[in-house]
């Protein structure tokens, strides 16, 4: 298709998904306890809100490049791709776990103390699971912008679906692009609804009406 | 017994939102905490389980200052109600009224035995427990929010303003349920309200806090209605506090005999209001044989006027008499038959007799 042949344009997609799925998991893992100390800190949540979000501001390429210096890896490794886009993922989802803590209600939380959770298992059991609508459309945005920003790895040499636009550009044939681009969206979509539908068999109260 | 000693509440900005209050809170009575809003009550509430630290001063349970005990451990053994309920709202009810024996520890089949019973007492049915609170009505999570303070069967359960959410009639039910409650279980309950008829109602000691976190009076409704400490409570307490202090007065008044009618009986014309029973001797209601006369039917019988119970207070007494179309109200026994009626008249009588 587009004279690309579907295993090669199957192994770039899942390498795509994997550069890019991977950081966002680990982004999350970061952003919990980076969020919930944004919400629950008043000194700390601005500036740790701020400083986070500035990171989505480093240009990738440069980060790409630079990473290796900082790290100690080839230019070429994974790794280098992991983290910056891991990075990226921290910097869109702080303020979304953040927010997400924010939105329980506070005579909710105040309940769960009064009950005699400690405050780790009232986060766990209680601010977590309310934070998830929250939390969930923030990682769609951070997965779809994951997506669309590790194509530039390509640029130095570590193979995704973004292999296909330079590959394209130095053949000067747009097939290869426009395949890439529609892979790149088909994987957005696919992310973004994995996403949506894990919140919503996550969230299954929101779901029922109000009893008639 | 819950023992505030001394204790005081300086929050971090300097505001003292309790100052110095001390104060017995009897074991297996309704306490209410009432004062205008700001006045320190939800703080010295939330003093009983650790949810707020005195800055100065103790409160000792039975003796024993909660400090000494770990916050969440004190807190799993307090139940506590708040306005909003304050229900999780991501789980059912059931597994909202097992939270507290959860955490105790309790493996999962007791802990849904206790919170299926709880549940009953509050009266929610068993379809209700699969529900999410969101899928209740405001008055049905209030109940859960009981059945869930109760799950564990804790000695001490705390409300702030519990029913102000909730309508008039509502509130009127949930009250007499908590009242209900209290008795059975015996438990000691702590409720603040900034409304001064639940108070009297609900409380057997009322404590009147004013703004500052000042105990202003610590006494029983009657005593409150009857003695206000100073111009604070009296205001508080109400303009018409003389007629409510009615409510707590025991008064002996021998109702009149009164002439019953059954339905299909005749009625002569001219026989005034005439009080008509079923054939147990229930009031039925009243029928006007002023000018009109002939068999009784049900479309002449109107339901005026409240009943009275025998030896109910002052107040239910006057009300009976106030309420009613011939002026006489209605007395009834245990088993709601007629025993006769009073006067307002008697019922005053019997108060000067009182007194003097
Ligand atoms: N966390 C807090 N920090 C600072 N001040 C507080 C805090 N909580 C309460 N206060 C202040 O302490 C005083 C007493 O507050 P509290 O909530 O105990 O009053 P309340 O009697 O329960 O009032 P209401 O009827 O409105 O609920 C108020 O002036 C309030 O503004
Ligand atoms: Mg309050």
């Amino acid at each position: 298709m587009g004279g690309v042949a579907w295993a090669e344009l199957g192994a770039l997609m899942l390498r795509h998904l994997y550069l890019a799925g991977v950081p966002l998991l680990v982004g999350l893992a970061v952003s919990l306890p980076l969020g919930w100390l944004a919400s629950r800190v008043r000194w700390l949540g601005p500036p740790l809100i701020a400083g986070t979000g500035l990171m989505y501001t480093i240009p990738s390429l440069a980060l790409f490049i630079l990473l290796p210096l900082v790290l100690g890896t080839q230019i070429l490794d994974d790794a280098n791709v992991l983290v910056a886009m891991t990075i990226y993922a921290v910097a869109l989802l702080t303020r979304t776990v953040a927010d997400g803590f924010t939105s329980v209600p506070g005579h909710v939380r105040q309940a769960a103390t009064a009950m005699g959770y400690g405050e780790l298992r009232r986060v766990v059991a209680v601010d977590l699971p309310l934070a998830v609508p929250v939390v969930a459309a923030g990682l769609r945005v951070a997965a779809v912008s994951n997506v669309s920003m590790v194509s530039v790895a390509a640029l130095i040499g570590v193979s995704q679906l973004g292999s296909l636009f330079t590959d394209g550009f130095n053949r000067n044939a747009m097939g290869p692009i426009v395949v890439g681009v529609m892979a790149s969206v088909v994987l957005a979509l696919l992310l973004d609804a994995t996403i949506a539908l894990l919140a919503r068999l996550l969230t299954p109260w929101l779901r029922r009406g109000v009893p008639a | 017994m819950i023992r505030f000693d001394s204790v005081t509440k300086t929050y971090d900005d300097g505001t003292t939102a309790v100052d110095e209050l001390s104060l017995e809170i009897p074991g297996g009575r309704i306490t209410v905490l009432v004062g205008p809003s700001g006045c320190g009550k939800t703080t010295s509430l939330r003093m009983i389980n650790r949810m707020v630290e005195p800055t100065s001063g103790r409160i000792l349970i039975d003796g024993e200052d909660v400090s000494d005990r770990p916050a969440a451990q004190l807190r799993r053994s307090i139940g506590y109600v708040i306005q909003q309920a304050g229900l999780f709202p991501h789980r059912t009810v059931l597994s909202n009224v097992m939270t507290v024996p959860r955490l105790l520890g309790w493996d999962r089949a007791r802990a849904r035995a206790a919170a299926t019973e709880a549940i009953e007492k509050a009266g929610l049915t068993a379809q209700q427990a699969g529900r999410y609170p969101s899928q209740l009505s405001g008055g049905q999570q209030q109940r859960v929010g009981v059945a869930r303070a109760l799950a564990s069967g804790p000695q001490i359960v705390l409300m702030d303003e519990p029913y102000s959410a909730v309508d008039p009639i509502v509130r009127a039910e949930l009250q007499d349920e908590l009242r209900r409650l209290q008795g059975e279980l015996g438990i000691t309950v702590v409720l603040v309200t900034h409304d001064i008829d639940e108070a009297l109602s609900l409380g057997d000691m009322v404590a009147v806090m004013r703004y500052g976190g000042h105990l202003a009076q610590f006494a029983t409704p009657a005593e409150l209605l009857a003695r206000p400490a100073d111009d604070f409570v009296a205001s508080f307490v109400g303009k018409d506090r003389g007629y409510r202090a009615l409510g707590f007065a025991d008064v002996a008044v021998s109702p009149r005999p009164e002439r019953t009618v059954r339905l299909g009986e005749a009625v002569p014309a001219g026989s005034g209001w005439v009080l008509a029973v079923d054939d147990a001797g229930r009031p039925l209601g009243w029928a006007d044989a002023r000018s009109w006369g002939g068999p009784l039917t049900e479309s002449r019988v109107r339901r005026f006027g409240t009943i009275a119970r025998l030896g109910e207070s002052a107040r239910l007494l006057l009300d009976a008499a106030l309420s009613s179309p011939s002026r006489r109200g209605v007395v009834v026994d245990e088993h709601g038959a007629v025993v006769g009626t009073v006067l307002a008249d008697d019922v005053l009588d019997a108060l000067d007799a009182r007194s003097t």
